[in-house]
């Protein structure tokens, strides 16, 4: 790896208020409130900032963007930087006055989650009654003339709903279609023993996607992410360390992935105090894992190295407290019983079918101390 | 390349977004989920893919501007390939 990368696209994580308490968000757990987050002349100097750095795609997420009556301000400055628009959407709050101001401010494409498919799983995965919203949110996406993309987060409790999770999708017109099998950081991990399906599920679940993606063809297109607890090596996570992409939290800390807020070892740097290219560029943090220099063995003398680039930081540290150590999922790393040891228990339990005892078990994403407070 | 084939009308798919990137000098399309990195030729097909010409008009045009012959052919080849991912749609 040779040069200064330079990062293709911005999440931008403009609030971390949300209408859902989904069970496996990756937001962190101690989730940011309000009056953390930046002004809107803040987020337009990021976005611009982004576009100097090189950035081309703005991805604006959450939390639940939407909860931002700003949003089409931003927007707007993305189209005149000639950058591409991208709104992960929950669907809540999502009117037809609503998308037709962002489309009007230049917005190019959204992307709509959904938890199963019908309004119980709804209920039992995000603690929200609103299914019909997200029916809704689909129809009013493609009526305001964007393609509609859609994404569902697998696990354990959905995975036996697939076909008919991916009917509903059909049914609403998706273009695009992405089957997430469930991350274990943030939320996920505290639920993790619930949300790890069994490799019976999983192998029902790849031959409903394999026969789905055959019989679809170009109808809709659809993705199959993968449940890497179950591979032998870990993702490539994000391309690798502040190689591709940045993401800057609600409270303007800049990030190379979501979810490393959980990475709380290291200081991340904020665009309240740095401009975004001195973060990109020379703050500690980024340089920390970029590139293979880094590396421990059993990633250094490894061949798969600038292929998987050692996994991932995040799950390095949410499961061994080392941010620096090989990605417990790969069959090489010291740590690897981590992971199996949560799949031998997801292979002994049975699936629990008592909806009333899994909400009790479950933790729902809500704010618990206020961030002012610790 | 038959006669439909010519006097079809290609536009760029709505949720696609072509951009001269200043930063790196390259010409990129964008997409929901995708950056991809277009050589000189594409991006000039692509970016007269404005759904007001014919593939003919279009081959005309390239040949113009490029100051070549004979580019049918390459041109069809990259739109049906750029038709088939959703790149670009024909009427």
């Amino acid at each position: 790896m040779s040069g200064m990368p330079q990062p293709y696209g911005l999440l931008a994580e403009v609030t971390h208020r949300c209408p859902l308490h989904c069970i496996y968000c990756s937001n962190p757990l101690a989730l940011l409130e309000r009056q953390d987050e930046l002004g809107t002349e803040d987020w337009l100097r990021v976005i611009r900032e982004a576009a100097e750095l090189g950035v081309v795609q703005v991805h604006f997420s959450g939390g639940e963007p939407l909860v931002r009556g700003d949003l089409e301000t931003l927007v707007a400055e993305c189209r005149r930087l000639g950058l591409y628009t991208n709104l992960i959407t929950s669907g809540l709050g999502l009117t037809e006055s609503r998308a037709k101001s962002l489309v009007s401010a230049g917005l190019n494409s959204a992307q709509l989650s959904i938890q199963g498919d019908a309004a119980e799983s709804t209920n039992l995965v995000a603690a929200s009654k609103r299914f019909d919203k997200k029916e809704a949110a689909a129809r009013i996406i493609r009526e305001a003339g964007l393609p509609l993309n859609m994404n569902v987060v697998l696990h354990r409790l959905n995975l036996s709903r697939l076909d008919a999770i991916i009917d509903i999708c059909e049914l609403w017109g998706a273009e695009r279609l992405e089957l997430a099998n469930s991350q274990y950081y943030g939320w996920a991990l505290r639920n993790r023993d619930l949300l790890m399906p069994s490799k019976a599920q999983l192998d029902d679940a790849v031959g409903v996607y394999e026969r789905r993606k055959a019989e679809l063809g170009d109808h809709m297109e659809i993705l199959w992410i993968l449940p890497d607890y179950y591979e032998p090596y870990p993702k490539p996570c994000m391309g690798g360390w502040a190689q591709n992409a940045l993401t800057v939290a609600p409270d303007g800390t800049v990030y190379p992935c979501p979810v490393a807020a959980e990475i709380t070892t290291m200081n991340f740097a904020s665009v309240r105090d740095h401009d975004l290219a001195w973060i990109w560029q020379k703050s500690e943090a980024f340089q920390a894992y970029r590139g293979t220099a880094w590396m421990p063995d059993p990633c250094q003398s490894c061949p798969r190295k600038e292929l998987d680039f050692g996994g991932c930081r995040c799950q390095a540290f949410a499961l061994t407290g080392d941010a620096g150590r090989t990605d417990p999922v790969c069959m090489h790393s010291p740590d690897h019983h981590l992971v199996q040891d949560a799949l031998v228990r997801a292979n002994q339990e049975d699936v629990t079918e008592d909806e009333e005892l899994l909400r009790k078990k479950l933790v729902y994403r809500r704010p618990t101390v206020s961030a002012h407070q610790r | 390349m038959d006669e439909t084939d010519l006097t079809a009308i290609p536009k760029l798919a709505t949720k696609a977004m072509l951009k001269h990137d200043n930063v790196r000098d390259v010409e990129l399309l964008l997409l929901p989920e995708r950056v991809v990195l277009l050589n000189k030729s594409g991006a000039a097909i692509l970016g007269l893919c404005d759904g007001s010409r014919t593939v003919r008009q279009l081959v005309v045009q390239l040949e113009e501007d490029f100051d070549a012959a004979d580019l049918g052919n390459d041109v069809m080849t990259f739109l049906q390939d750029a038709r088939g991912r959703g790149w670009v749609v024909v009427t």
